[in-house]
């Protein structure tokens, strides 16, 4: 039975999906205004979790320093607001434009460093990475050391905010799932499958693997580095190690959020997010005082379980039926 | 930065001092980093979870003399709950981590960090513990350094454990089991070894050697539920840098990063001490794999 | 297997969409003044949050048992509702949104600690909803402009004013007194650390120690040996109850001499009870002590609070307790000046308090910060809490220089 429904939703045209998703997304903070700043942070979740994607699900290379790019992008529109002296929205917008430059340099220089070391070690050095970010940050005082960076006041009327955070935090999400859609699509895509799948063979087949590598952190992180910058704004205030550089809560979502849904596809780690997402807020709002045992035993149930995520589990369904191979 | 480091070469006795602490410090670190390397090289498992084994092993110590239990008998026992504790994680949890991958053991360890955390915190509070053994500290140089007796302690246990577990390795069969099952475990497992219980075993030795750890460190410094992280940070660390498998290697890196992490602290000022230490980190990995990829080779 | 997995996706699924819309639906009217507060009840701060909500609940206890608060000619009862920040900023302020938007709250309690008094705060201002909190000293909060934080406490830049006034007065010439510092490097210390710098920088003292402390680490053996090498007059060290109890640790053990040692939060960390002799001599700052002798018809005396508490939660009496419920009796008192249950209205009644209460004078100028109310400096004297600043409510006189530890 759960075929014949996962049948039926593949029939949907994608293109039908796409703008069903979009009405909905652009009603969705008039019809539930209270949940408005939910909502964006749930289109934190997606971005986050896709840009992890990109290295570590079509790449093969599992990042835990992902965070030290949103961190970047928080600290770089911060700086710009409070020093540039321009109004609000100027200030905002050159600042957006910094987080992501500032975050696509970060990712060159380390990607250039880094990007040599394979498999768990890259991960452990991405995470030492994230850390020393994180310390840096919290002993430099220009961008306020430990004390953080409060960011300046939204000019706008109750309500105008959320909602223009809101559909900020859309657009960025929206341009990131459409750059990836593209990129996954091109030689390029197919030549960073190529490197997760074997890498020595790839590199053998003249694949520039490293160039291949670098840019595809980059263009992740240009998307979360800019996310960095409204998330910033939306919180209010930046805190080096608790939200900037915050590994155990931002950094380990992004890699559960894209397992869960299936790491690998395009969708899979949106459709993550959006679980997550909830489920994280609903434990907060209805399990007070057990809301941290209950994320935890979301995260070991499903890395245990869901190792392949729904996505994994849904082509896995679809190879059992006699439709293509997974 | 400059004048500390000055201050740290016109005084030479001082200098020691700063050196000798971080070294002791070290040497606490270095176990929980020996058990953090079993686990890896055995079970395939980068076990997150070793700073909160490590923090609750101090719990049950500082529980233990608050009911009378005196401290060289409440170490023992602490490590012996602790093995009893890592025997029936690896049972009920662990088990099922063995065969995914190295990465998702780091996730999955994670998560079950996040409920020992949260649940040392409903039993024992949040408030910050420590244990006076009235062991005092002895001092050399006309005061210039002092070393707390408990460190030297935590310091001579550290490398007879060492030394033991290395023994044990060697020559205890189950030490040998433990050691085949590392290298091939269907292999051992086809020559009879219960592999399965060996995991047990090696996990609860982990266990125990966290729960020592943290006894000494509610001893030496304190504990708090959420103080976990930096030990499994620093014996994660250790581990990278000693490579797996490598006991020696172990304690020598487990020493050298205390040592080196108190002189940056010193002369860096405190606020830098920890950046300090994982920029270091991520130095070496990137040299490692620099000397690695000259030969073709890389970094596993 | 695949369809228990099935059942717990569509499980999840469902609870989600149904929670989303049963927290949508909600209504919210009332027949009570509900008070939204987010507490540490998880994370670093949560012993310090439980007092926090302990003071919370002890004084809306009181107030609805002598009938109520009245506005106007009804009496209301309060009730609070909380929620968990897991002592982390972006969980505050995602916290005081919900309680805003999603609860429908109109007056807001503050958090445990400055941290998250400063990611609520932009909130509470951006929705107009007034903040009194009882919890987050840093005056770099009033600095800010904010016209709805309001805060029972006095704020850091007094917390330790008094420890380098004697240490000005013990000297023979106060410029050339030496100060070392160790701060957490988190806002609330942060900030109390540049109240020193200021007060120092007034009498021209020298700083030869100042190191920022990782929030992670129980070890500040590296500072305490540059302040052996460099001998200061006083050694002033802040870090919340951890850095406290570190610190009076390792003096002891590195043996480390100082004339004058200050700290914060020695009463919360219990040095004198679980450190005993080596707690001898410390000056430690505190927001209040039941030996003075402020009272109030709520409560009556500042001791008889401390029994009430300790008969009702069988603990001694922390001062975070006692600061929440002064922040109750806050509301209490402006909601019936005036006489409106209006956002704006209570939060211009709330700038105009002038009120007594067991927990001291609170007055608030216009930044919100309490002007009327000192910090205390206490001694540890013979294993007890000795209150010896400012002398208009001293116990006992100061005892200095502390001598060596091999005359101790």
């Amino acid at each position: 039975m759960i075929d014949t429904v996962l049948d039926r939703i593949r029939a949907i045209p994608e293109a039908g999906l796409l703008i069903g998703l979009l009405v909905i997304s652009l009603a969705a903070p008039f019809v539930m205004p209270s949940l408005a700043t939910q909502m964006a942070f749930l289109w934190l979740m997606v971005v986050m979790s896709q840009t992890w994607d990109t290295l570590g699900g079509q790449l093969g290379y599992n990042s835990f320093g992902n965070v030290l790019f949103f961190g970047v992008g928080c600290y770089a529109a911060a700086v710009v607001q409070r020093d540039s002296g321009l109004p609000y929205y100027d200030a905002l917008a050159l600042g957006l434009v910094l987080a992501g430059f500032m975050a696509v340099l970060f990712a060159l220089v380390f990607g250039f460093a880094l990007l040599g070391i394979r498999g768990h070690y890259f991960a452990i050095a991405t995470l030492g990475l994230g850390i020393a970010a994180g310390e840096l940050a919290a002993g430099w005082d220009y961008i306020g050391a430990g004390s953080g960076m409060a960011m300046p006041l939204y000019p706008g009327g109750i309500g105008s905010r959320e909602l223009f955070f809101y559909f900020v935090m859309f657009g960025v999400a929206t341009a990131c799932f459409f750059t990836l859609r593209w990129l996954y699509g091109t030689r390029f895509g197919l030549a960073m499958n190529a490197i997760r799948d074997d890498e020595d063979k790839a590199e053998a087949m003249g694949l520039r693997t490293t160039s291949i590598k670098i840019v595809a952190w980059a263009i992740s992180a240009f998307y979360l580095g800019v996310a960095g910058g409204v998330a910033g704004n939306m919180l209010g205030f930046i805190d080096p190690r608790d939200v900037a550089f915050s590994g155990a809560t931002f950094g380990v979502w992004m890699v559960l959020m894209a397992i869960l849904g299936g790491k690998g596809t395009l969708w899979g780690p949106v459709i993550g997010a959006v679980i997550f997402h909830i489920t994280k807020e609903l434990f907060w709002t209805y399990l007070l005082g057990w809301q941290r045992v209950a994320l935890g035993v979301l995260i070991v149930v499903i890395v245990l379980f869901f190792p392949q995520g729904i996505m994994g589990w849904v082509e896995a369904r679809r190879a059992k039926t006699g439709g293509q191979a997974a | 930065m400059i004048d500390n480091f000055l201050l740290l070469v016109q005084n030479p006795s001082f200098a020691l001092d700063v050196v000798l602490n971080g070294l002791l410090a070290g040497a606490i670190f270095a176990l929980a980093a020996y058990g953090m390397s079993l686990v890896w090289g055995v079970l395939n498992i980068v076990n997150i979870v070793q700073g909160e084994l490590v923090v609750l092993g101090g719990f049950i110590v500082f529980v233990a003399i608050g009911h009378g239990v005196p401290a060289y008998l409440a170490l023992p026992l602490a490590s012996l709950v602790m093995f009893a504790i890592g025997w029936g994680l690896y049972y009920t949890v662990i088990f099922r981590v063995v065969d995914k991958d190295l990465f998702l053991s780091i996730l999955a360890t994670f998560g079950l960090s996040i409920v020992i955390q949260q649940l040392m915190n409903t039993v024992f509070g949040s408030d910050v513990r420590s244990i006076d053994t009235g062991l005092g500290s002895f001092y050399m140089l006309g005061g210039a350094v002092t070393i707390a007796w408990i460190k030297v302690i935590a310091f001579v246990l550290a490398l007879t454990s060492g030394g033991l577990l290395w023994l044990f390795l060697r020559h205890a069969r189950m030490g040998q089991a433990i050691r085949a099952t590392a290298q091939n475990p269907r292999a051992a497992h086809i020559l009879g070894i219960n592999t399965d219980r060996v995991y047990a075993m090696t996990y609860g030795l982990n266990a125990a050697l966290c729960g020592a750890a943290g006894g000494l460190a509610v001893m030496a410094w304190n504990i708090q539920p959420y103080i976990g992280l930096p030990y499994t940070v620093r014996s994660f660390m250790i581990v990278v840098v000693a490579g797996l498998g490598n006991v020696g290697g172990v304690i020598v890196a487990g020493l050298s990063l205390g040592a080196l992490e108190n002189v940056a602290g010193f002369v860096l000022g405190a606020e830098y001490q920890i950046a300090f230490v994982f920029a270091l980190m991520v130095l070496i990995l990137v040299w490692r794999n620099w000397r690695a990829a000259r030969r073709r080779a890389y970094l596993s | 297997m695949m369809k228990i997995r099935l059942a717990a996706l569509t499980a999840l699924v469902v609870l989600g969409v149904l929670g989303a819309g049963v927290g949508w639906a909600q209504a919210d009217d009332m027949p009570v003044i509900k008070l939204g507060a987010a507490v540490s009840l998880s994370g670093k701060y949560s012993s310090n949050g439980v007092y926090t909500r302990n003071g919370y609940d002890l004084a809306v206890k009181k107030i609805n048992a002598r009938g109520g608060v009245k506005v106007g000619d009804k009496h209301y009862k309060l009730e609070v509702v909380y929620y968990d920040d897991e002592s982390t900023p972006a969980r505050g302020s995602q916290l005081a949104e919900r309680l805003i938007q999603q609860d429908g709250v109109k007056y807001l309690l503050g958090p445990y600690s400055s941290g998250l008094v400063e990611a609520m705060a932009p909130v509470t201002e951006k929705y107009g909803v007034p903040m009194v909190e009882a919890n987050g000293a840093a005056i770099s909060l009033f600095r800010k402009g904010y016209k709805y934080l309001f805060a029972v406490l006095s704020t850091t830049d007094q917390y330790l004013k008094g420890a380098v006034t004697i240490a000005a007065h013990q000297a023979a010439d106060p410029s050339k007194v030496k100060i070392a510092m160790a701060f957490e490097n988190d806002p609330f210390s942060q900030d109390v650390r540049d109240g020193v710098l200021e007060d120092a920088k007034k009498y021209g003292m020298k700083i030869v120690v100042d190191d920022k402390l990782p929030p992670e680490l129980s070890d500040m053996s590296a500072t305490l040996t540059k302040v052996k090498l460099l001998k200061p007059d006083i050694l002033i060290v802040s870090g919340h109850d951890k850095g406290a109890a570190t610190a009076i640790r390792q003096i002891a053990d590195q043996r480390v001499n100082v004339p004058m040692l200050a700290m914060t939060h020695c009463d919360s960390a219990q040095i004198a009870e679980k450190f005993g002799k080596a707690a001898e001599y410390t000056l430690c700052a505190s927001q209040w002590a039941p030996s003075l002798s402020y009272s109030d018809d709520l409560f009556g005396k500042a001791s008889d609070y401390a029994t009430l508490y300790e008969s009702t939660y069988h603990e001694p009496t922390p001062y975070q307790a006692a600061e929440s419920s002064a922040a109750v009796e806050v509301y209490a008192d402006a909601f019936t000046r005036a006489g409106s249950l209006d956002p704006k209205a209570v939060r211009d009644a709330l700038a105009s308090t002038d009120l007594s209460t067991f927990y001291g004078p609170i007055k608030f100028d216009e930044t919100g910060k309490n002007v009327d109310k000192p910090t205390i400096l206490y001694q540890v004297q013979d294993g007890k809490y000795v209150v010896v600043y400012p002398e208009k409510w001293a116990e006992a006189k100061l005892r200095a220089p502390t001598p060596t530890w091999d005359k101790r």
